[in-house]
């Protein structure tokens, strides 16, 4: 799948799309904030037909729900975490149909899984609108082991399967939502240089 | 450009509207043709007196016989020589020159589902496209507009092959697109496609605009050729050459028949593959393209010379 493997994915913030019949926006965390900056950008009809998935266990939680509570969205679903949020987002794209667009705000990990779910639900990823906001933490794929490694904030990371030293490259894989990690040490194991703390 | 270029017979010339004539073409010298997708065309060299005119032409035959290609050509009723060639000359046994096919109209192969909009000859690309689908076993519906029964081609026979997927609407008996009603309540993964004429495409694109679909989903091809304009001269920067440009003819032409090679592939404005940079002009650009953003065009510092020109006396390419 040469096609799926992509450098560095762009985000270029939440823009409101006026013409859409109904709004998924699905956040965690902070990317709550990039929600309420883009109510400044829009109108309360916009809120009228939008439905916001938000994930309190993102980075840096405050009670984000109350103010996105206030936005008036037509549904508003607070969950817990990564999985019960995804699991909600493929039932609700499960009967959405042409006239619906999606937002996608939180840190990279988080904007790639909600990809995940779109690609699945045969959304173009290009038409997904998209804002990070919060850690700069990745999700790595060992290429040795597949093994995913979830939280990374180091260049080079422990493979949390295998064990190996990863050097995370700027390779990104839409279709595993993960960067790609690749042995560093492989001709004097050991010899990896000490993790640098830059996905912050 | 003038390599791959491919010498084929026409083979087979049919009326199958009123208007509209089908070629059959098989290459000379060779077992097969190059293969290609559906919605792909090529470039007929038509041999007009001194000069001679590359126009595109959709693929209508399908994608997995490559043994010949059909075209079928509208005459125009404002020709400047091309479509009415090909009615009033062209006839069986002769042979023609064309190009490898290119596709710029291509069908979005991750797509769950398929609508298709077409409009008189806009039916074209939609042949080979129906092929691929129904070959692939994707889903599909075609709605296939058409002033009247006697100028639309293949309806019938399209009727026949895919049944209840092939929608027919005739102008003269009132008969419209319920384009709102197709477009609402998709599911997710649909593509729309329209061919037809330029008002028609708009029309389809604001439709799918306003019911709030991306503009991912949304394809479409332009047949319209530029208008025409007055006559200019291209200066060329790196060779020093000078070449004059009529004003039914395109700045691409004119190279050509000064004997320079010059990229394209679609020469319609919509590839890119032409783009050429300004050094100056002395006058207006008229930019006739659909690949240029609006912003790139008001900058004035390039031009897709298939279909673009100049309304004063000079403009100096970096050619
Ligand atoms: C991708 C594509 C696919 C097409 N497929 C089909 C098809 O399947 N069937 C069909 O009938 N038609 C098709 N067309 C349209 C076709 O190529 C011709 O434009 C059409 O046949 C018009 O014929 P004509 O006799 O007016 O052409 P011509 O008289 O030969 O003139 C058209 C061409 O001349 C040039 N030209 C003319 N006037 C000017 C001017 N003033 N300034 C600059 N350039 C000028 C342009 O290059 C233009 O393409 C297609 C067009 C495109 C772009
Ligand atoms: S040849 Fe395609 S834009 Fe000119």
């Amino acid at each position: 799948m040469a096609a799926a493997m992509l450098s560095r994915p762009v985000y270029p913030g939440l823009v409101p799309d006026m013409h859409a019949k109904h709004n998924l926006i699905v956040t965690e965390g902070e990317g709550a904030e990039a929600v309420l900056d883009l109510a400044t950008k829009t109108s309360a009809e916009f809120f009228a037909r939008t439905t916001i998935l938000y994930c309190t266990a993102g980075s840096a939680a405050k009670d984000h729900e109350t103010a996105l509570a206030k936005l008036n969205p037509k549904h508003l679903w607070v969950l817990p975490s990564l999985p019960t949020v995804m699991f909600r987002l493929k039932g609700v794209l499960a009967t959405a149909d042409m006239g619906t667009r999606l937002y996608a705000a939180g840190t990279e990990p988080f904007i790639g899984s909600v990809i995940q779910e779109a690609l699945a639900a045969g959304i173009d990823f290009k038409s997904v609108v998209t804002e990070h906001r919060g850690s700069a933490k990745r999700r790595v794929q060992c290429v040795h082991c597949k093994g995913m490694t979830e939280n990374v904030t180091t260049n080079p990371v422990a493979c949390s399967h295998c064990g190996i030293n990863l050097f995370v490259r700027d390779h990104y894989s839409r279709r595993l939502g993960a960067f790609q990690g690749v042995i560093i040490d492989a001709e004097e194991p050991g010899s990896a240089p000490p993790p640098e703390e830059i996905y912050r | 450009m003038t390599t791959n270029q491919i010498r084929v017979r026409v083979a087979e010339v049919e009326t199958v509207a009123a208007q509209i004539r089908r070629l059959k073409l098989v290459p000379i010298g060779m077992s097969g043709l190059p293969d290609f997708s559906g919605g792909a065309h090529t470039i007929l060299s038509i041999p007009d007196g001194e000069r001679t005119l590359r126009n595109p032409y959709s693929l209508m035959s399908s994608p997995y016989d490559t043994s010949s290609y059909e075209v079928s050509v509208l005459k125009a009723a404002e020709s400047r020589g091309g479509s009415a060639f090909i009615h009033d000359k062209i006839r069986e046994g002769l042979p023609i020159t064309i190009s490898a096919p290119v596709n710029l109209f291509p069908v979005d192969r991750r797509a769950r589902r398929h609508i298709l909009i077409a409009g008189g000859i806009g039916i074209t690309p939609f042949m080979s496209i129906m092929r691929q689908l129904e070959h692939d076993d994707v889903p599909f519906e075609l709605h296939y507009g058409m002033r009247s029964q006697e100028r639309g081609a293949y309806w019938r026979q399209l009727r026949e092959t895919y049944g209840h997927r092939v929608h027919i609407y005739f102008e003269d008996q009132g008969q419209t697109i319920p384009l709102k009603t197709l477009l609402d309540g998709q599911p997710l993964g649909t593509h729309v496609y329209v061919c037809g004429p330029s008002t028609m495409i708009d029309w389809v694109l604001n439709g799918a605009r306003d019911a709030g679909w991306p503009a991912e989903n949304v394809h479409y091809e332009r047949f319209s050729a530029p208008p025409p304009g007055t006559s200019f001269t291209v200066e060329l920067a790196r060779s020093g050459k000078t070449v004059p440009v009529g004003p039914h003819q395109s700045m691409l032409e004119a190279l050509e028949a000064a004997g320079i090679d010059a990229p394209y592939l679609c020469r319609g404005g919509a590839c890119g593959q032409c783009e050429t940079r300004i050094v100056s002009c002395a006058g207006a650009i008229q930019h006739n393209d659909h690949y240029l953003s609006d912003a790139e065009k008001a900058a004035g510092d390039k031009i897709m010379i298939c279909v673009s020109r100049v309304d004063g006396s000079t403009v100096t390419l970096d050619l």
